[in-house]
């Protein structure tokens, strides 16, 4: 009975801990905020509508693409190839509709179901070939890569109709761009299925444990095929996105983003070898990485220097969580 | 004894781990050529007293002379170099370099250009390797050979540092019969050139066949060294045994109903042998056995986490086909496993979630998980089966192992099984958890659920079954009844 008093004593937390237990589930925002003040006082025009819409709609696409990485980083493993799935089937998605005259209902579809098949083929070098994912996805990014320049002869294919232009660029109500509408509902579906579906349980539980998880009667082999799977869906769908913004297929589409996505990941609480992790979190995490470009890029600061920096920010953000993970480990 | 005669003389040794006694006040002296065998059961501290010998773990306590001098071993290196070597059950040889890299590894001859002189190197091997008669070629990759070549490399090794003392960690437990002859044909050439060897073995038929003199260990004490002579097998074992049980063992009596589980002809890959058992509904069914038997394999195989090769398994006397995990668990059967932290539980995960994760399904409300339901789902089961937790959030890391344990069960109650096994399921838990332990698997076989218990720990097993199977290399050896039970018999069938 005394468990039971506990139990109660703990949800009526009060405001305090109820605010600690917040901050340590997102600890994230403690840099989003110190970010967003030093970016505040230092750079010019960044508090303003404008610049939060446009660093919202960059952080968009890489938001949804974390969402799918997410999935996979949360069983434990990871995909390098994401980003040029991205490309790939943005420039499928382009070719189809401006060189084969294809309605963009039906070249959004083929798109999808390229994405889809990528991910389904890292599933199963993983799990059905013992493939490391590390390997196996790092073979995918260069096969999508190539087949990028295969499928646009490695010029950009412009001429996209108009009429798919407001996903990319239009506003929803005149105030919220549509890019920051699908990743606020792909978040909400995501967060969704984390927290409340089987198959959310199941992905945590195989990241957690994927011995304990096979012994509980979870199938985890097919867990990672799905989650693989997944991956390739959000990427489809951030690189159709990607399509309409830029009105063209660009061979090069997503280069770096699988980068921004792992950051995104990681600075969101996922731990490196799977298990935990918020999708909120992750979101937020995309968010951060927009806010440190965004801040930097106003400074004028060279493109080549972000670049180290976002090298710095990985390597601390995974720096921080193996502390974490060690110091829980001691306290034990 | 003469101090020429003995080369080493073990005085006082004591080591203790958190918990453990591993070795206590161990002395005896190992004469110089003899064959001297080492016996005890699993965990009567003959590995450990292996890892103080060579350095690995340094004693608590006590002393050993090695050809009269003291010994201040703290690496394997040193000990090598002072002429103690091992040869270890599992192997440890570097499998991608050749025979030749491996009896001389981190070693080499090197030249006066201060490279390998690779001609040197092969010819020290070969003469090696002819000095045991044995046909191997030096350069073949060390992965290419079979277990028993390894083990000559292995030995080769330790001639290589001019090994005085060659411990042998139960060398025979993958050998076939006629590669166990060569090996004695190796020891008998090494104890005429003066080399004396210390032999591990569960066997006994071994042990009367080529060793001198046995020491017997038990619980970390030393029970007794003398010739081989003046022993007999039955002796022996009442040696390795020799504990009186106490009242640790709390067994409440339940009504033994109709077969719940019945696996026929079970045999998996090299493993498993023709392997035939029952269990009743409230009763608790005990597999015995030495490491290596075969019972883990047993349990997975029957689990569906393991492929079998060949077997049917009857529930309430209907054919079931069970080929994975989710089978087992459809057709209601559980399993606690051996490592509760690899395999039983998701460490960094609430209780709660734990709990629920076989049995998702009656947690969901409209096809979605329900945090109060899980949560009821969890208080239930802390208060069912006692475990000591502030709430169902807390990680399940933290919890100590009797707890965790615990958390394992709920698991598998939480689903209704009717049919548990559980293997190892006291290991690294504390004496009072312990009991709780046993007390819970009563009370599942008088609620009629079908118990088997897999566990090296005989005293446990006696104390607590209604039947015990012993099982010895891959196959059932033995089947005792309540009333037969004693350590005595259930090692007979266990060692050959």
């Amino acid at each position: 009975m005394e468990t039971n008093s506990n139990g109660k004593a703990l949800r009526r937390g009060g405001f305090f801990s109820g605010f600690q237990t917040f901050l340590s589930n997102y600890v994230i925002l403690v840099p989003i905020v110190l970010l967003v003040c030093v970016w505040w006082l230092i750079a010019p025009n960044f508090m303003t509508y404008a610049n939060w819409m446009n660093i919202l709609r960059q952080v968009s696409m890489i938001a949804i693409l974390a969402a799918g990485a997410f999935f996979i980083m949360a069983t434990g493993d990871f995909d390098l190839g994401l980003a040029s799935v991205v490309g790939l089937t943005g420039c499928i998605f382009a070719k189809l509709m401006v060189n084969f005259g294809w309605s963009p209902v039906a070249a959004g579809l083929i798109a999808v179901a390229v994405g889809l098949l990528t991910g389904i083929v890292n599933g199963c070098m993983v799990t059905i070939f013992s493939i490391p994912a590390f390997i196996a996805t790092l073979g995918m990014q260069y096969i999508c890569r190539g087949l990028c320049y295969v499928v646009t002869n490695s010029y950009p294919i412009s001429g996209v109709p108009e009429s798919i232009g407001w996903i990319g660029r239009g506003y929803l109500m005149d105030t919220i761009p549509w890019p920051v509408v699908f990743m606020i509902v792909i978040y909400i579906v995501v967060a969704f299925v984390a927290s409340r579906t089987r198959f959310g349980r199941f992905v945590y539980a195989v990241g957690g444990n994927a011995e304990a998880a096979y012994l509980s009667g979870i199938n985890a082999k097919r867990i990672k095929r799905i989650v693989f799977t997944l991956g390739g869906l959000a990427a489809s769908i951030a690189g159709m996105i990607l399509v309409s913004r830029l009105s063209s297929g660009q061979p090069t589409g997503g280069t770096g983003w699988e980068f921004k996505a792992v950051i995104a990941v990681v600075m969101g609480g996922v731990s490196l070898t799977g298990g935990k992790g918020k999708p909120i979190g992750v979101a937020l995490g995309a968010v951060l990485v927009g806010i440190l470009e965004n801040g930097m890029t106003l400074l004028n600061i060279n493109s080549y220097y972000q670049q180290v920096v976002q090298g710095v920010v990985l390597v601390c953000a995974i720096g921080f969580d193996v502390f974490k993970t060690k110091r829980q480990a001691a306290s034990k | 004894m003469d101090n020429r005669e003995t080369i080493l003389d073990i005085q006082h040794i004591t080591k203790t781990f958190p918990g453990v006694r591993a070795l206590n006040d161990v002395s005896f002296q190992v004469k110089r050529g003899s064959v001297h065998a080492l016996v005890g059961e699993n965990g009567a501290g003959k590995s450990t007293l292996i890892n103080v010998l060579t350095g690995v773990y340094h004693p608590d306590g006590g002393r050993y002379f090695f050809k009269g001098k003291e010994a201040h071993v703290t690496m394997p290196l040193e000990a090598q170099m002072l002429g103690i070597s091992v040869v270890h059950q599992e192997l440890k040889l570097s499998e991608t370099l050749s025979v030749a890299e491996n009896i001389f590894l981190g070693r080499p001859f090197l030249n006066k250009a201060r490279l390998v002189d690779w001609r040197k190197l092969r010819a020290e091997a070969s003469e090696l390797l002819d000095s045991l008669n044995i046909r191997l070629n030096v350069d073949t990759e060390v992965a290419h050979l079979s277990v028993a070549q390894k083990q000559i490399v292995e030995i080769c090794k330790a001639l290589s540092f001019n090994a005085e003392m060659i411990i042998m960690d139960e060398p025979s437990a993958t050998l076939t019969d006629k590669e166990l002859d060569s090996l004695f044909h190796i020891i008998d050439i090494l104890k005429e050139r003066g080399v004396t060897i210390v032999y591990i073995s569960h066997r006994m038929e071994e042990i009367f066949r080529i060793a001198d003199t046995v020491t017997v260990l038990r619980d970390g004490g030393h029970v007794g060294t003398m010739p081989v002579a003046d022993v007999n097998r039955e002796k022996l074992i009442s040696m390795m045994v020799g504990r009186t049980l106490g009242e640790e063992y709390p067994k409440l009596k339940a009504e033994i109903g109709e077969i719940a589980l019945e696996v026929r002809n079970l045999s998996a890959k090299k493993l498993l042998h023709d392997i035939s058992f029952n269990v009743r509904h409230g009763e608790i069914v005990g597999i015995s056995g030495l490491v290596g038997a075969g019972r883990t394999e047993t349990a997975r195989a029957v689990f569906g986490a393991d492929k079998r090769a060949t077997g049917e398994i009857f529930i309430d006397g209907e054919p079931v086909k069970i080929n994975s995990v989710i089978d087992a668990v459809r057709n209601k059967i559980a399993l606690v496993p051996e490592d509760r932290k690899k395999q039983g539980l998701v460490l960094i995960h609430s209780i709660k979630h734990n709990v629920s994760l076989v049995n998702l399904k009656n947690v969901c409300k409209r096809g979605l998980l329900n945090d109060e339901l899980e949560r009821r789902m969890a208080e239930k089961f802390i208060e069912v089966l006692n475990i000591v937790t502030p709430s169902g959030e807390k990680e399940v890391r933290l919890l100590s192992g009797g707890n965790q344990q615990k958390v394992v069960l709920a698991k598998w109650l939480a689903v209704d099984s009717k049919i548990i096994i559980l293997d190892e399921p006291t290991r690294g838990v504390d004496v009072g958890a312990k009991a709780e332990i046993y007390k819970l698997m009563c009370r599942l076989a008088q609620d009629g659920k079908a118990v088997v218990m897999i566990s090296s720990d005989l005293p446990e097993l006696i104390g607590v079954c209604d039947r015990i199977y012993v099982m010895r290399e891959g196959t059932i050896s033995g089947e005792l009844e309540r009333e037969d039970f004693s350590q005595e018999r259930i090692l007979s069938h266990a060692v050959s």
